[in-house]
């Protein structure tokens, strides 16, 4: 059964293309998902991510269950509104699913996690929950919308309610800030600047327009991943999932090993792995022939092994071919890919191509 | 709704092919195909010269989202493709029927293009999917 989110009567009526997406009747572009990018990259975009799981975490137990529950860990959050990118992992070191957690105070943390993982999420977070003084309250009532661009927050203040511009226009970069019923993050999924923001669904349609109307241009799912793979951001399920520890993904930082005492869930089995030696690491690739990088392409490395393209597409920005790769560890600075059967050739680089709309 | 000019014949995987004066016929995907794929980004054509089958993948179309074979509708030589694809594969967005075609082929026999699909045929097509 797929769900719509509150703004999907916006996305008809703005033209948007709808697709399946998780469960969700998502529009995929509002015409040209190229357009959408360049107009991230160079202007202002708006992305409805009302899909998007939010969960709050109170009570007096909150901290050491969150030090339990991530792989990073929340005493770094000692300023209010401070958010933290983590993964939550299996005991064997699997990804469950990858977040962003904001410290409010010392008894409320605020969580954003995938859609798609949306009932193994919460199921997990339940369950690691039974031995924590702690409250999980999801809110699905609560709509998200991603302005992102160099331009987004100066047009985003234009849009947003007097009380709300008080608080966000001083906002630093990975900050969020509650203002009434709305809540404002200065982060988002493209590598541009901008904020996300949740707010109540009732207020969600009105809000729309008025971002439409201050020069902000709807954006779909299409131009999202476009724009979080040139800015080498990891996606859920492509490039990390429950078969890949953090550390061969590329997300080795979001571990926090000290203090050692810490025993969060599936710190052992990594310890172990980095012990033995990882084997593999997530590459950026750039395609030096013609051509189109793409998930699930064999990746050839001469002398020392194989991989696999994890997400692949054309960078709009690079108009070149991008992609996320899982290749040997000791892979050095060249490799192939291969596509419909020919071997092409392709440089390796830092997962990372575009930040801020420049080319890395 | 999709343009599907009435002078062309069209598949059911969504080429069209036009019947040039010369004998030789024009192939191109259809605006619906276009329109389904998205923004395209890389076209990779065959060789001139090369004698393809009826059916069988002729060329790689691939947008933004995914790669997508294209199928030759008759058997025949390929005598011309459509270089400036090479750097303006978004030609083919803009200008499906047009200025966005793919090849030009020499029917290894005399074609049968009455047994392609009609304008209306097509249309028809493309409103049940």
């Amino acid at each position: 059964m797929s769900q719509q989110t509150i703004l999907y009567d916006k996305h008809v009526e703005y033209g948007g293309k709808i697709v399946d997406f998780a469960g969700w009747m998502m529009p995929v572009n509002y015409g040209s998902q190229m357009d959408e990018h360049h107009q991230v990259r160079s202007d202002a975009g708006m992305f409805d991510v009302s899909h998007m799981t939010i969960v709050d975490l109170s009570g007096d137990g909150v901290r050491h269950y969150l030090q339990h529950l991530l792989a990073n860990d929340v005493a770094k959050l000692k300023d209010s509104g401070k958010a933290l990118y983590s993964c939550m992992l299996q005991p064997d070191g699997g990804v469950i699913d990858d977040l962003i957690v904001y410290y409010m105070n010392d008894g409320w943390y605020r969580m954003v996690v995938n859609a798609a993982t949306r009932d193994k999420d919460m199921a997990w977070i339940t369950e690691q929950a039974a031995d924590f003084d702690v409250e999980i309250n999801e809110r699905p009532k609560l709509a998200m919308i991603a302005v992102q661009g160099p331009n987004a927050r100066e047009k985003a203040i234009s849009a947003l309610p007097v009380d709300v511009v008080e608080a966000v226009s001083e906002l630093k970069r990975f900050f969020g800030c509650e203002c009434g019923d709305w809540f404002v993050g200065r982060t988002g999924y493209t590598g541009e600047d901008g904020f996300e923001i949740m707010l109540p669904e009732s207020e969600a349609a009105a809000f729309w327009d008025k971002l439409s109307a201050a020069g902000v241009k709807p954006c779909g799912l299409g131009a999202r991943d476009t724009l979080r793979l040139e800015a080498g951001m990891n996606l859920y399920g492509s490039d990390m999932s429950e078969k890949t520890s953090p550390l061969v993904s590329g997300l080795g930082w979001t571990i926090t090993w000290q203090p050692e005492e810490r025993d969060f869930i599936g710190r052992a089995s990594l310890q172990q792995e980095r012990d033995n030696g990882v084997q593999q690491k997530l590459v950026g690739l750039i395609l030096e022939e013609r051509g189109v990088l793409r998930g699930h392409q064999k990746v050839v490395v001469e002398n020392v092994g194989e991989g696999e393209v994890t997400s692949g597409t054309f960078s709009p920005t690079l108009k070149q071919s991008i992609a996320l790769a899982r290749v040997p560890a000791a892979t050095a600075d060249h490799c192939q890919v291969e596509i419909r059967g020919k071997l092409l050739k392709a440089r390796v680089v830092k997962p990372v191509f575009v930040r801020e709309g420049k080319a890395v | 709704m999709s343009e599907v000019p009435t002078e062309l014949k069209y598949t059911k995987s969504h080429e069209w092919i036009r019947q040039e004066v010369d004998g030789t016929v024009t192939i191109g995907i259809t605006d619906h195909a276009q329109e389904l794929l998205g923004d395209l980004v890389f076209i990779e054509l065959p060789e001139v010269g090369s004698d393809i089958n009826a059916e069988d993948a002729v060329c790689v179309v691939e947008s933004v989202k995914a790669a997508s074979d294209v199928y030759m509708p008759i058997s025949g030589e390929i005598t011309e493709v459509n270089e400036t694809l090479n750097d303006a594969p978004e030609t083919i967005n803009d200008s499906p029927f047009d200025d966005g075609w793919l090849i030009k082929v020499k029917p290894s026999a005399a074609v049968e293009l009455e047994d392609l699909m009609d304008a209306d045929a097509y249309q028809a097509e493309i409103k049940e999917s």
